[in-house]
C-alpha cells in the first residue's frame, strides 16, 4: 500500500518538480488535467458573461443592452461557441478525466503522455484563436457556422472556424489516449466489467471523439477554403449544397452532445453509489447503456434537420432512432434511483449536484421527446423551447455533473477539504437559479417565442411574456451567482481547508488509495484491485479518513 | 533521453508501462485508431463525392476529360511500388538488417518524391488553364489590378473557356452553344473543387509521410531501428499504407469515371 507517500505528504505532484517549465512541458496526466481545469474555467467565465448579456437584453421587449441586432447575434454566437467548444466538450474528459483515469486504473500515466501534452497545447492554441476572434469583433453566424451565411458574412468566421478545427484535434488526441489506456493498461484483476463506471463513460466518449470529430474537422476545413478561396462544396452560389454542410456538421455535433453527457453520467454513477454507501444497482446495464448511447448517437443527426428539406421518410427514421436513445438514458436514471433506494444517503455537495443532475437531465431528456417527434418539432422548431431543452441537458446536465465531479475529486486534486455548507448552499442556488432561468423558456417557447431574437416586441401577445422573461433573467443571475459561490467556496478551501486524507469519502475505486494530492508517480506499488462498489471494507477514522479495516490477511498475501 | 540507450538492448521502456509487450500493443492500437480518424477525415470528402455523383452525374462525366489518366495511372503504380518497399522496410527492421532498411526507406522516399513530382506536373497544367478552384481570387489578389472594393475578379482570371471548348469538342461534344458551355464550365468548377480538395489533402498526407520517412531514414543510418526497437518503422508503415490505399480509391473515382 502507498503508506510511504502517505507518511510524507509534503512531496506531491503539485510541488515536485517545481518551476514554470516543469508545468508547461510536463507529461504528468495530473498536471495536464489541472491545467485543462484552469483553461476551461476561464472559458466558462467568458461564456457566462455573454450568457448574462443575452439574458439582460431579453429582460424587456425592445432594445435593452444594445440596439444592434448584429451585436446581439455576436453575443449568442460567442456564448454558444465558447461554451460548446471550450467548456462542455473538454470540461469533464480533458480535465477531470485526465486526472482520474490513470489513477482509477492504478496506473502511473495515460498510454501516450506526450500526446496528452500535445492535446493541452492544441487546446490552448485553439483557445487563442477564439480570443483572437473576440479581438477581431466576434462572429455572428451562430455556433453552427451554417453556410451560405458563414461564407459571406464579413465577421471573423475564419479565425473562429480554425480555432474549432484545432480544438477538434485536441479532442481526438484525448480520445485516442483514453481508448488505448483503457484497453491496454487495466491492471491484472480489473476485467472490463470490474471497471469503475466513470471509465465506461470515458470509453464511450472516446469512441465518439475518435469517430465523429474528424468529420467536423474536414467540414470546417472545407468551410475555410470556401470562404477564402471560393472552393464551392457547400455554397449553392458556387455549385455546392448547403444541406450537405448541415449533414456533416450534425454528424459530428449530435454525437458531440454525448461527448458532453456520457462522462457526466459516469461521474453521477460514481458519486451516487459512494454517497448512498450501496453497491451501484445494475452495473452492467449502466455500462452497456453508455455504449448504446455512444453508438445510437451516430444515427440520429437528422433530427436537427427536420425542417431543412429532408425527405419525410428520412425524417421518420431519424425520429424513431431519436426515441430509441431515450431507452439507454432511462436505464441509467432508473439504476441511479434504485441505487438510492434504502441507501445511507449523505447529502454532501457532490451528492447534491448529482441528484440535481438526475432531476435536470430527466426534464431535459423528456422534453427531447417533444423535439424528436416530427409534428411537435415543427411547432417548437427555432423557439426558446429548444434553447431550454438543450440547456437542461448541456448546462444543467454537464455543468452540474462537472461540479459534482469537482466536489468529489477536489480533495484528491488539491489535498484540501472544502466547506461542506458552502457547497450545499451553492447547490441550492444553482438548482433554483437554473430552473428559474430555463423553465420559463419552455413555456414561452411553446407559445411561440423565437430563439435568437434580440427584441420580442412582435410576440408580446404571448400571455405574461415579459413576466416570464424577467423571471428567466433573475434566474440567470442567480444561476451564475451559485456557480461563482461554488467556485469561491472551493478556492477558499486552498487556504482555509483542512488537509484531505487519502480517502475522505470511503470510496472503493483505486484513485482513493494514493495520498491526497497524489505523488508524481501516483502509486509506489500497484494497488490491490477489488470490487469498486463494495464499501463495507472501509470504515471512518477521525484522523485518517476512511481506512480499510477487513481483509488484512488478504493484504498480507497480496503484498 | 531514449537516444542514449544501449543499442543492442531493444526499445526503452517508458516509466508508465509494465512490459515492452504492453508498450508495443499500446503504440500499435493508438496508430490503428489514428488511422480510423484519418479514414473518417477523408470520409467526409468521399461522402461529398458520392452525393454530387448521385445528384449530378454529368459533372463527373465532363470533368474526367480534363484529367491526365496516363499520369494518374503511373502515379498509382509508383505508390503501389512504395507500399512494397515500405513493407520490406518493416521486415528489414524486424530482422535487424540495417543495410536493407536504409535502402528500402530510401526507395520509399524516392517513390513519394516521384509521386509528388507527377502531381506537380498535373497541377501546373490545371493552373495554366485557370481550372484550379480559388485560382481566380488568388491571382487577382496578387495582380496589379487588384481593387480592394471589387468583389469578383474580372474575366481574364476566370477559367479558360476556349481551352474548355476545344477539349470538350475533342471529347465529342461539338457545336456547344454559349449557354451549354456556361453550364459545362460551372460543372467543371464543381468537379475541380472536389478533385482538388481530395488530391491536395492526399498530397499533404504524402508530404507528411515523406517528412516522417526522412526522420526514419536518418535514424536507420545510425542503426536506431535495427536493435529490436522497430515500433516507429512499423507505425509509419501503417500510415504509409493508408495513404497509398486512399490513392487507390481516388484514382478510379476521379480519373476512370465515365
Amino acid at each position: 500500500m502507498a503508506t510511504s507517500t502517505a507518511d510524507n505528504p509534503t512531496r506531491n505532484y503539485l510541488n515536485d518538480p517545481r518551476g514554470v517549465k516543469s508545468w508547461l512541458f510536463t507529461r504528468d496526466h495530473k498536471r495536464i488535467g489541472l491545467m485543462f481545469l484552469c483553461l476551461v474555467t476561464v472559458a466558462v467565465s467568458l461564456g457566462a458573461v455573454f450568457a448574462l448579456l443575452i439574458r439582460t437584453e431579453l429582460t424587456l421587449p425592445g432594445p435593452t443592452v444594445t440596439d444592434s441586432p448584429s451585436l446581439y447575434n455576436r453575443f449568442f454566437t460567442l456564448h454558444g461557441a465558447i461554451m460548446i467548444f471550450l467548456f462542455v466538450l473538454p470540461a469533464i474528459p480533458s480535465s477531470l478525466g485526465n486526472f482520474v483515469l490513470p489513477l482509477m486504473l492504478g496506473a502511473k500515466d495515460v498510454a501516450f503522455p506526450r500526446l496528452n501534452l500535445a492535446s493541452l497545447w492544441l487546446f490552448a492554441f485553439g483557445m487563442a484563436f477564439f480570443i483572437l476572434t473576440l479581438a477581431l469583433g466576434g462572429v455572428d453566424t451562430g455556433w453552427t457556422f451554417y453556410p451560405p451565411y458563414s461564407t459571406g458574412t464579413p465577421t471573423a468566421v475564419t479565425t473562429a472556424v480554425v480555432g474549432a478545427f484545432i480544438l477538434g484535434f485536441s479532442s481526438i488526441f484525448t480520445g485516442i489516449n483514453f481508448l488505448v489506456t483503457i484497453h491496454t493498461m487495466r491492471p491484472p484483476g480489473m476485467g472490463w466489467f470490474r471497471m469503475p463506471l466513470f471509465l465506461w463513460g470515458l470509453y464511450g466518449t472516446a469512441i465518439i471523439q475518435i469517430l465523429a470529430t474528424p468529420v467536423l474537422a474536414i467540414t470546417l476545413l472545407l468551410l475555410v477554403v470556401e470562404r477564402t478561396l471560393g472552393v464551392g462544396i457547400f455554397d449553392a452560389k458556387l455549385g455546392g449544397d448547403p444541406v450537405l454542410f448541415q449533414h456533416f456538421f450534425w454528424f459530428y455535433s449530435h454525437p458531440a452532445v454525448y461527448i458532453m453527457i456520457l462522462p457526466a453520467m459516469g461521474i453521477v454513477s460514481e458519486v451516487i453509489a459512494v454517497f448512498s454507501r450501496k453497491h451501484i444497482f445494475g452495473y452492467k446495464f449502466i455500462a452497456y447503456s453508455s455504449l448504446a448511447i455512444a453508438l445510437l448517437g451516430f444515427f440520429v443527426w437528422g433530427h436537427h434537420m427536420f425542417v431543412s428539406g429532408q425527405s419525410p421518410l428520412v425524417g421518420m427514421i431519424f425520429s424513431a432512432l431519436t426515441f430509441a436513445v431515450a431507452i439507454p438514458s432511462a436505464i441509467k436514471v432508473f439504476n441511479w434511483v434504485t441505487t438510492l433506494y434504502k441507501g445511507a444517503i449523505d447529502l454532501s455537495p457532490a451528492m447534491c449536484f448529482s441528484l440535481m443532475f438526475v432531476f435536470i437531465f430527466g426534464v431535459g431528456g423528456l422534453t427531447g421527446l417533444f423535439l424528436g417527434s416530427l409534428a411537435t418539432n415543427i411547432q417548437v422548431h427555432d423557439t426558446s423551447f429548444v434553447v431550454a431543452h438543450f440547456h437542461y441537458t448541456m448546462a444543467g446536465g454537464t455543468l452540474t455533473a462537472f461540479l459534482a465531479g469537482l466536489y468529489y475529486w477536489w480533495p484528491k486534486i488539491t489535498g484540501r477539504m472544502y466547506g461542506r455548507r458552502w457547497g450545499q448552499i451553492a447547490a441550492g442556488l444553482v438548482f433554483i437559479g437554473f430552473n428559474l432561468t430555463y423553465f420559463p423558456q419552455f413555456v414561452i417557447g411553446w407559445q411561440g417565442m423565437p430563439r435568437r431574437y434580440y427584441d420580442y416586441e412582435l410576440v408580446t401577445d404571448i400571455p405574461f411574456i415579459t413576466g416570464w422573461q424577467i423571471i428567466s433573467t433573475v434566474g440567470g443571475y442567480l444561476f451564475v451567482g451559485g456557480v461563482v459561490f461554488a467556485a469561491v467556496g472551493l478556492i477558499r478551501s486552498l487556504w482555509t481547508g483542512a488537509r484531505a486524507p487519502a480517502n475522505p469519502w470511503g470510496a472503493a475505486t483505486l484513485e482513493w488509495q494514493c495520498s491526497s494530492p497524489p505523488p508524481s508517480g501516483n502509486f509506489d506499488q500497484p494497488p490491490p484491485v477489488g470490487d469498486c462498489y463494495v464499501f463495507d471494507d472501509w470504515e471512518y477514522d477521525e484522523e485518517k479518513g476512511y481506512v480499510r479495516v477487513t481483509k488484512e490477511s488478504e493484504d498480507v498475501v497480496s503484498t | 533521453m531514449p537516444h542514449d540507450h544501449d543499442q543492442t538492448d531493444g526499445p526503452p521502456l517508458a516509466h508508465h508501462f509494465d512490459s515492452l509487450q504492453q508498450q508495443f500493443d499500446s503504440a500499435r492500437l493508438g496508430m490503428w485508431i489514428f488511422l480510423v480518424t484519418e479514414i473518417l477525415f477523408f470520409g467526409g470528402l468521399f461522402c461529398a463525392y458520392a452525393v454530387y455523383r448521385a445528384n449530378h452525374p454529368a459533372v463527373f462525366v465532363d470533368g474526367h476529360h480534363f484529367l491526365q489518366t496516363p499520369l494518374g495511372a503511373f502515379n498509382t503504380c509508383v505508390l503501389l511500388l512504395s507500399s512494397l518497399t515500405m513493407a520490406w522496410s518493416v521486415r528489414a527492421a524486424q530482422l535487424r538488417r540495417r543495410g536493407t532498411l536504409v535502402a528500402m526507406l530510401g526507395a520509399t522516399i524516392l517513390c513519394g518524391l516521384v509521386f509528388m513530382g507527377v502531381k506537380a506536373v498535373e497541377y501546373r497544367h490545371k493552373w495554366e488553364h485557370r481550372l484550379v478552384p480559388g485560382q481566380a481570387r488568388l491571382q487577382y489578389w496578387f495582380s496589379d489590378e487588384h481593387d480592394p472594393n471589387g468583389v469578383e475578379p474580372p474575366k481574364e482570371f476566370l477559367p479558360d473557356r476556349e481551352y474548355i471548348r476545344e477539349h470538350l469538342e475533342a471529347a465529342g461534344y461539338t457545336d456547344l452553344t454559349d449557354e451549354q458551355l456556361d453550364r459545362r464550365v460551372a460543372n467543371l468548377r464543381t468537379f475541380m473543387a472536389i478533385y482538388f480538395s481530395l488530391t491536395v489533402l492526399h498530397a499533404l498526407h504524402v508530404l507528411i509521410g515523406l517528412g516522417v520517412l526522412t526522420w526514419l531514414l536518418l535514424g536507420a543510418t545510425r542503426g536506431r531501428w535495427t536493435s529490436g526497437h522497430f515500433t516507429p518503422v512499423d507505425l509509419v508503415g501503417l500510415y504509409w499504407h493508408l495513404v497509398d490505399l486512399i490513392w487507390i480509391y481516388l484514382f478510379p473515382l476521379l480519373y476512370l469515371i465515365h
